[in-house]
């Protein structure tokens, strides 16, 4: 603000060069995902057109129709949103449970059973492909979305137990000793008492692990053959040749998955950051 | 693991928790027991049995589709060398190294540089001017998009015939088929991406600095830069240590770009995960793909001992 009297030419110098950064942050960050919006809606002939022609090239619906005509595209949203959606109920029920006992709770061997479940969610889901796979066979759940499900907890449930944790911690304890002096038992204070001042948190930790849960490839590629899901869907999204990638509808599906999670962290957004640092930052 | 439940028995039936404070505690303990009992269920199940499974396969040789048939052959899936001098364990096989070299050139440059971009943002969004709200929330949309979707972004970007980048800035290079170029490539993607993520843990721990130190600072003309170099940065180390922990780790265990990018085969020469796969899913080897995995598991475990130990990182 002194600047602004003393030296006004190096002041709005500095601004300029300021707000010019900002453009530069809002180009690299949007751009990417905004000239794949772009295509999504361009036809395949446009596609060769100079960067500027291709941006004013008309607008078609053609591979938004192409894509939802596509069987194992729906098939895969449905295995996805039903492996997502699983694998996080399982995840909220165990990981409420835990972080209950985890925040509430003096025991011994607590500090050890907090970094066995931190320990897990910095493992490498690799280490468990060749074990994992060798079950799931076993069991026959090859191709079968309770496999996948299952199989997703290794991710979910370490990364809900934690943030839960540390959401639980902060709750003041006066609501559970009440609970507790009324004979409330501890599934009851649990449900009756906590779930309601945790919902906030509830939410968003499901939605987090909902977005890794609908991100991940590895174990999905592994575990599916025909009942694939969405992600593996787009990766092998081909055209009618080997060579002939059809970018149209493949940005067009892209855009399909992404606009749900787009919204949502957008409507959740305070939640989400919150959720990330007591997940990251915490532990 | 379940074995380090508590073992204090329940020492008193619930009527009598009044009596004795000890009983409570117990009871308590106990209780602290069955609402553990599902998770360490479910970790067991799909964590420790498994990677119990493949430390057992490692030391095996087995075919994927016959897991039952396993001979114990010791270390020879890591290093084996036949009476006619070829080499067969993994360790013998370039390609391996060539993957290691490459996921651990990827994994520095890439945790540098979005510490470097997220480090930027990060204090471009803590300073007031308009539209602060808005990168705010511009910033979380690549983290919000799946990898996957972000690798055929990039693909498609990248193209050499009507890419954006690969057509419109280089003019028609393929970067992605030259195996030099393609690992930057691959970087540029992983740091968009994740940039955003980096930058919101950064700001996090940008507003939880006490406001007065600055003012304190600007009294004393202390310029700008070195508040940063002698007050933010130092003050940040904690938060900025975990977020570089778990990116490293995450960037170790690198995959579905570089498989989505790049194809299975270039995959395998480009992350030690995708090197992995190959060998145990695509060629079937149980043995040394369970290898493979265990030496993975320990390289990102030793990594895990050595940030916390040389930094003192404390997880709460």
């Amino acid at each position: 603000m002194y600047l602004k009297r003393t030296n006004p030419g190096m002041y709005y110098l500095q601004r300029t060069l300021f707000y010019l950064l900002v453009i530069v942050i809002t180009l690299y960050l949007l751009l990417p995902f905004g000239w794949a919006v772009l295509t999504s809606f361009r036809r395949a002939t446009d596609l060769f057109l100079p960067p500027l022609q291709f941006a004013f090239a008309p607008t078609t619906l053609d591979n938004y129709t192409q894509v939802f005509a596509n069987a194992s595209f729906r098939r895969g949203l449905l295995f996805s949103t039903i492996v997502a959606v699983g694998a996080v109920a399982v995840s909220l029920l165990f990981g409420s449970f835990a972080a209950y006992a985890l925040g509430r709770f003096r025991f011994r061997g607590k500090q050890f059973i907090m970094y066995i479940i931190l320990a897990v969610s910095v493992f490498p889901q690799i280490a468990v492909l060749g074990g994992l796979f060798t079950l799931i066979t076993r069991f026959n759940l090859f191709d079968n979305p309770i496999g996948l499900m299952v199989s997703y907890l290794i991710f979910t449930i370490p990364f809900t137990v934690w943030v839960l944790t540390s959401f639980v911690r902060d709750i003041p304890g006066e609501l559970e000793e009440a609970a507790l002096v009324d004979g409330a038992s501890p599934l009851q204070t649990l449900f009756k008492v906590l779930f309601p001042v945790m919902m906030p948190a509830l939410v968003t930790t499901g939605l987090l692990a909902f977005i890794n849960a609908w991100n991940e490839y590895l174990f999905a590629l592994t575990f599916m053959s025909t009942n694939r899901t969405v992600p593996v869907v787009i990766a092998n999204y081909s055209g009618a040749s080997q060579f002939d990638q059809p970018w149209g509808p493949i940005m067009a599906a892209s855009i399909v998955v992404t606009i749900p999670l787009i919204t949502l962290v957008l409507i959740f957004q305070r939640n989400i950051v919150s959720g990330l640092t007591a997940g990251a930052v915490k532990g | 693991m379940t074995t380090n439940a508590p073992t204090q028995p329940p020492t008193a039936p619930p009527m009598g928790r009044k009596k004795k404070v000890r009983g409570i505690e117990g009871a308590r303990a106990w209780q602290a027991f069955w609402l553990l009992l599902p998770t360490l269920i479910a970790i067991a199940l799909v964590a420790g049995f498994p990677l119990y499974r493949t430390i057992f396969f490692s030391a095996q040789e087995a075919n994927l589709t016959t897991p039952d048939q396993a001979t114990f052959i010791g270390f020879q899936n890591f290093w084996f060398t036949t009476a006619e001098g070829i080499g067969l364990g993994f360790m013998q096989d370039p390609q391996w190294w060539t993957a290691v070299r490459n996921t651990l050139i990827f994994t520095v440059f890439s945790v540098a540089l979005e510490t470097v971009f997220g480090m930027i943002i990060a204090l471009v969004v803590n300073s007031a001017f308009a539209g602060r709200s808005f990168l705010r929330t511009a910033m979380l949309v690549p983290w919000a998009i799946p990898t996957v979707v972000s690798a055929q972004m990039w693909a498609y970007m990248y193209n050499d015939s009507f890419g954006l980048i690969g057509q419109g800035v280089l003019g028609g290079q393929a970067l992605l088929a030259d195996s030099g170029t393609a690992i930057w490539a691959m970087i540029a993607v992983d740091v968009w991406k994740t940039t955003s993520f980096m930058a919101l843990l950064i700001l996090a721990g940008l507003q939880s600095l006490p406001g007065d130190m600055y003012e304190a600072a600007d009294m004393d003309g202390a310029s700008k830069w070195t508040q940063f170099w002698r007050m933010t940065l130092p003050l940040l180390r904690p938060a900025l240590l975990v977020a570089l922990v778990f990116r490293s780790l995450d960037a170790l265990r690198v995959f579905d770009i570089m498989y989505v990018m790049l194809g299975a085969n270039v995959a395998a020469s480009t992350s030690m995960t995708g090197y992995a796969r190959q060998q145990l899913i695509d060629n079937q080897l149980l043995g040394t793909g369970s290898a493979v995995s265990v030496a993975i598991f320990i390289i990102i475990m030793a990594i895990v001992v050595i940030y916390v130990t040389a930094f003192r990182v404390k997880f709460d």
